[in-house]
């Protein structure tokens, strides 16, 4: 059963990728542990001081939206982090995090049933999602196309696959 | 039942009728990348990529930090020049030629019927020309170079119809901020938006620009705008015969997710207030701010019709003492172009600095990053904190010629009256 409990980091709508991941930084900062240090510094500077890995990120409508850039959704993979939930992607980004082989769950009306340093526990076979309370919350499953890319891992072990298969 | 725009393109491109949500794997005629092209080689390396899948697929354009700012840009830049000459990519344009969605357009890439994935967010442009065209990863471009294809959704459709005459000095920039203001930057999300109506008709492609390219600011998967005369005269001026492309339209009746009509006289010259694309004001209730640096350009603004305008307002005047202007021409097409009219020499005599063309100071690489407590009046496209280099600045964003206007007054203004 594969289970991703976390402690919970909650933003508001429209989150940014510029926020998430500063432009200033994309074509110089290269380096993985470099690219997660800088992981949402112009939303929330004291993330990066408390994330652990297996932390899960709760936001609002339109997570990740503005540049395609995807450090803003590989610096969360480099930090280890256990998956977003959000209540909408921009849909770069969400394919970002697909690529990535980062869990992006898409759940409606969480925020104000969560706040930061609360835990939750992601059941990736069930579809479900318990909260502090107890309750529990159903997310779609992907698509199993999609799905295939998220089980190697991400894109590049994907690629790797079918190029090798050949 | 008759079908939109983006299902007609998905069911040439798949073979067969197909409806929204379907999940498709495409073989896009071509894919752009610029500077990033050398992480995206890295990552193709890690596929396990050895020689692409097919060259001319490939369109390069190296504009985000040109020319490079640093060792590690200029490395950069190195690497995706070797990697251009060992793959055999032909349509390869370096720094100077200009910003990847005008040297596309320029280049006659964008063409009516096209099918274009680039991992720069702003790729939407090329629905200006009845184009698919919509922004992806640096992954799956890399992905796109080793396998040719690419899995993507049949998206649903939304259509924006616009109707009237505008107000004086308000342009499609206004118009554009105005839908953001309606419907916020997720209004449009993942979905396919159909700009018409006559005030599109009666625009030029530099206005219409606005719309495909800033579709993706209201959350759009792709802009786009039925081509007519005026795209097959662009193109032909280009040396593209009409008979070279097949333009693909929305059947009349094609059903919408959404439809929304907006009267365009109604609208008044606005701004972007910070930080956030939707957050938009009338200029006239924006009352005294004072503007550290205006910027003239960039792949929404910076086309040779918004200089002449903007250099219809500074001609013969000086900027304020206290105001910085920078002028960003989209290409090297339009910078010599801006050169020929003599609207260089007004931004200079006025005060201004010429940039070379790139994205420079758009996305705060180099070239005009901004210092704390300091306020950018631009025309750019987006105004998120930190966009610009500096994340206790401000960024608000307008049209050329509310930017023109304010270099001169030194606070956010609109044009006087003629």
């Amino acid at each position: 059963m594969a289970i991703i409990k976390g402690k919970v980091f909650v933003y508001g709508h429209d989150v940014n990728t510029d926020v998430i991941f500063p432009g200033k930084y994309t074509y110089t900062v290269t380096d993985p542990k470099e690219i997660a240090s800088h992981s949402l510094e112009d939303e929330d500077p004291e993330f990066i001081k408390e994330v652990q890995p297996g932390d899960i990120i709760i936001a609002g409508k339109n997570f990740g939206c503005g540049s395609s850039r995807e450090q803003a959704a590989f610096c969360f993979k480099y930090l280890g982090m256990g998956a977003i939930i959000a209540e909408s992607y921009s849909r770069i980004y969400f394919r970002n995090c697909i690529n990535a082989g980062l869990p992006a769950l898409e759940i409606k009306n969480l925020l104000g049933k969560v706040k930061r340093g609360d835990t939750v526990e992601i059941n990736t076979e069930t579809g479900k999602v318990k909260l502090p309370d107890g309750s529990e919350v159903a997310f779609p499953p992907l698509p199993p196309e999609v799905d295939e890319i998220m089980q190697c891992g991400g894109l590049d072990e994907y690629i790797k696959a079918k190029l090798a298969g050949k | 039942m008759g079908q939109t725009f983006a299902e007609k393109i998905f069911s040439k491109m798949a073979g067969r009728p197909v409806v929204p949500g379907t999940i498709l794997t495409i073989r896009p005629d071509f894919v752009l990348t610029h500077d990033n092209s050398s992480a995206i080689f890295s990552t193709f390396k890690k596929m396990g990529g050895k020689k692409v899948n097919d060259p001319d697929q490939i369109l390069i354009i190296l504009d985000h930090i040109v020319p490079a700012n640093d060792e590690k840009a200029a490395t950069n830049h190195k690497t995706v020049r070797q990697f251009v000459k060992d793959q055999g990519v032909k349509n390869f344009y370096d720094g100077g030629r200009g910003i990847c969605h005008q040297v596309v357009l320029e280049e006659g890439f964008a063409l009516p019927g096209k099918f274009i994935v680039g991992s720069d967010s702003h790729t939407t442009t090329y629905g200006v020309m009845g184009a698919f065209s919509t922004g992806i990863g640096r992954s799956e471009s890399a992905g796109i170079w080793a396998t040719g294809t690419i899995w993507l959704k049949v998206p649903e459709s939304m259509k924006i119809v616009l109707k009237g005459k505008p107000k004086p000095f308000v342009s499609s920039k206004d118009v554009l901020l105005h839908i953001a203001k309606l419907i916020k930057v997720d209004g449009a999300l993942y979905k396919s938006v159909e700009f018409s109506g006559d005030y599109i008709d009666s625009i030029e492609i530099a206005d219409r620009i606005i719309f495909t390219n800033m579709s993706v600011e209201i959350g759009a998967k792709n802009g786009y705008i039925a081509p007519d005369k005026k795209v097959f005269d662009y193109l032909e001026k280009r040396g593209i015969k009409k008979d070279s492309y097949q333009a693909i339209y929305p059947d009349a009746d094609a059903e919408y997710a959404e439809t929304l009509e907006i009267d365009v006289s109604e609208i008044n010259p606005a701004a972007a207030t910070p930080h956030s694309v939707d957050n938009v004001k009338d200029i006239a209730d924006i009352k005294n701010l004072k503007v550290d640096q205006v910027l003239i350009g960039t792949c929404t603004n910076g086309r040779i019709e918004d200089f002449r305008v903007a250099a219809s307002i500074l001609r013969g005047k000086k900027i304020n003492k206290d105001t910085r202007l920078l002028i960003l021409p989209a290409s090297s097409e339009i910078y010599i172009k801006a050169m020929e009219e003599g609207l260089f020499k007004i931004f200079i005599e006025a005060g201004g600095m010429i940039l070379n063309p790139g994205c420079g100071p758009c996305l705060g690489a180099h070239e005009g990053i901004m210092a704390p407590g300091e306020v950018t009046v631009s025309t750019a496209n987006r105004n998120f904190k930190g966009r610009m280099g500096c994340n206790q600045s401000d960024i608000y964003l307008v049209s050329p010629a509310v930017a023109a206007a304010t270099a001169i007054k030194g606070f956010l203004t609109v044009p006087e009256s003629k």
